[in-house]
């Protein structure tokens, strides 16, 4: 099956059905690995024990972002492409990426508090990601409100493009600037700065919340399909009343 | 397995993902048995089959 056959819906609601249980297994075992490992890691020599938290905190920030990333190359295919799919995945991994955001401006307020001192301050990275929340808020915003459906997901396509100015700010906002926030501990030159016993659990962690994300995106994605059928149809019926009435 | 003096802080963290992750699984398959459900009665009621005939003809 080449790619571009994907973008027949009934043939990528094929494709949904066979994956997304072998996704959400998948899931689940993830979770459950990584759980146990997160159980057992040692406290960090400076947290403690609150270590713990950024096995939640950590892949939820990536996939916060990942999912704008997403929204955005989604939103080049709405605009430039019309890929018939394409505005369906962007609307789908915005209420994904808001939750996942979410979970990570949470859980960082609650890792701050016993190991800074505050839940929030002011800082470069925090308030960066705290802008990403409220761009995902305003695309869903447009979504939900627009009462033309294609107006409203070329505005969010839009948002959603101007948007990704956000992502590399949020990335490096900890070198550009003087924060609170430590700079990059996994992903920098040099290898990983974190000792292997907390690593791996972190890494399994980060593996079952990606396979979350896409086990929630795919269906999200089929959930909005359905739902577009539906409004096609009662766009059917209402027409044919209109015509018998007449 | 000791939590230390933080123990509410990460007990808190893990409980609001794991609420925020429930709440987005039951929103998920709610909507897919809603969007099923109102799909079943049009066509039910002949609404996509009619169209498909009329595009036929």
């Amino acid at each position: 099956m080449a790619l571009i056959d994907l973008a027949n819906p009934t043939r990528f609601l094929r494709l949904v059905n066979a994956v997304l249980p072998w996704l959400a297994a998948a899931t689940a075992i993830l979770f459950a690995i990584g759980l146990y490992r997160a159980v057992g890691a040692p406290d960090d020599y400076q947290q403690g024990a609150t270590v713990k938290i950024m096995f939640l905190h950590v892949p939820a920030a990536w996939l916060g972002m990942m999912g704008w990333g997403l929204m955005s190359v989604a939103a080049l295919g709405t605009l430039v492409w019309r890929h018939p799919l394409a505005d369906v995945a962007g609307k789908a991994a915005a209420p994904i990426g808001a939750a996942f955001t979410f979970i990570c401006l949470v859980t960082g307020s609650l890792w701050g508090r016993p190991t800074w001192g505050t839940y929030w301050v002011w800082d470069a990275r925090l308030t960066s990601m705290l802008v990403l929340l409220l761009l995902y808020l305003g695309v869903l915003a447009l979504y939900w409100t627009a009462e033309d459906p294609g107006r409203g997901a070329r505005a969010a396509a839009i948002l959603s493009l101007v948007g990704a100015v956000n992502l590399p700010i949020i990335k490096f906002s900890v070198d550009w600037w003087n924060t609170l926030h430590q700079p990059a501990s996994i992903l920098r030159t040099g290898g990983s700065a974190i000792d292997p016993s907390i690593l791996t659990p972190l890494l399994i962690m980060a593996a079952a919340f990606t396979c979350l994300f896409f086990t929630l995106h795919l269906a999200v994605m089929r959930n909005e399909i359905l739902r577009r059928r539906v409004r096609t149809m009662q766009l059917m019926e209402a027409q044919r009343f209109a015509e018998a009435g007449a | 397995m000791s939590l230390g003096p933080h123990a509410d802080f990460i007990i808190a963290s893990y409980a609001l993902t794991a609420f925020v992750i429930a709440a987005m699984v039951a929103w998920v398959v709610l909507d897919y048995s809603a969007q099923r459900r109102v799909l079943g009665e049009l066509e039910e009621r002949g609404v996509g089959r009619r169209a498909r005939n009329e595009g036929q003809s």
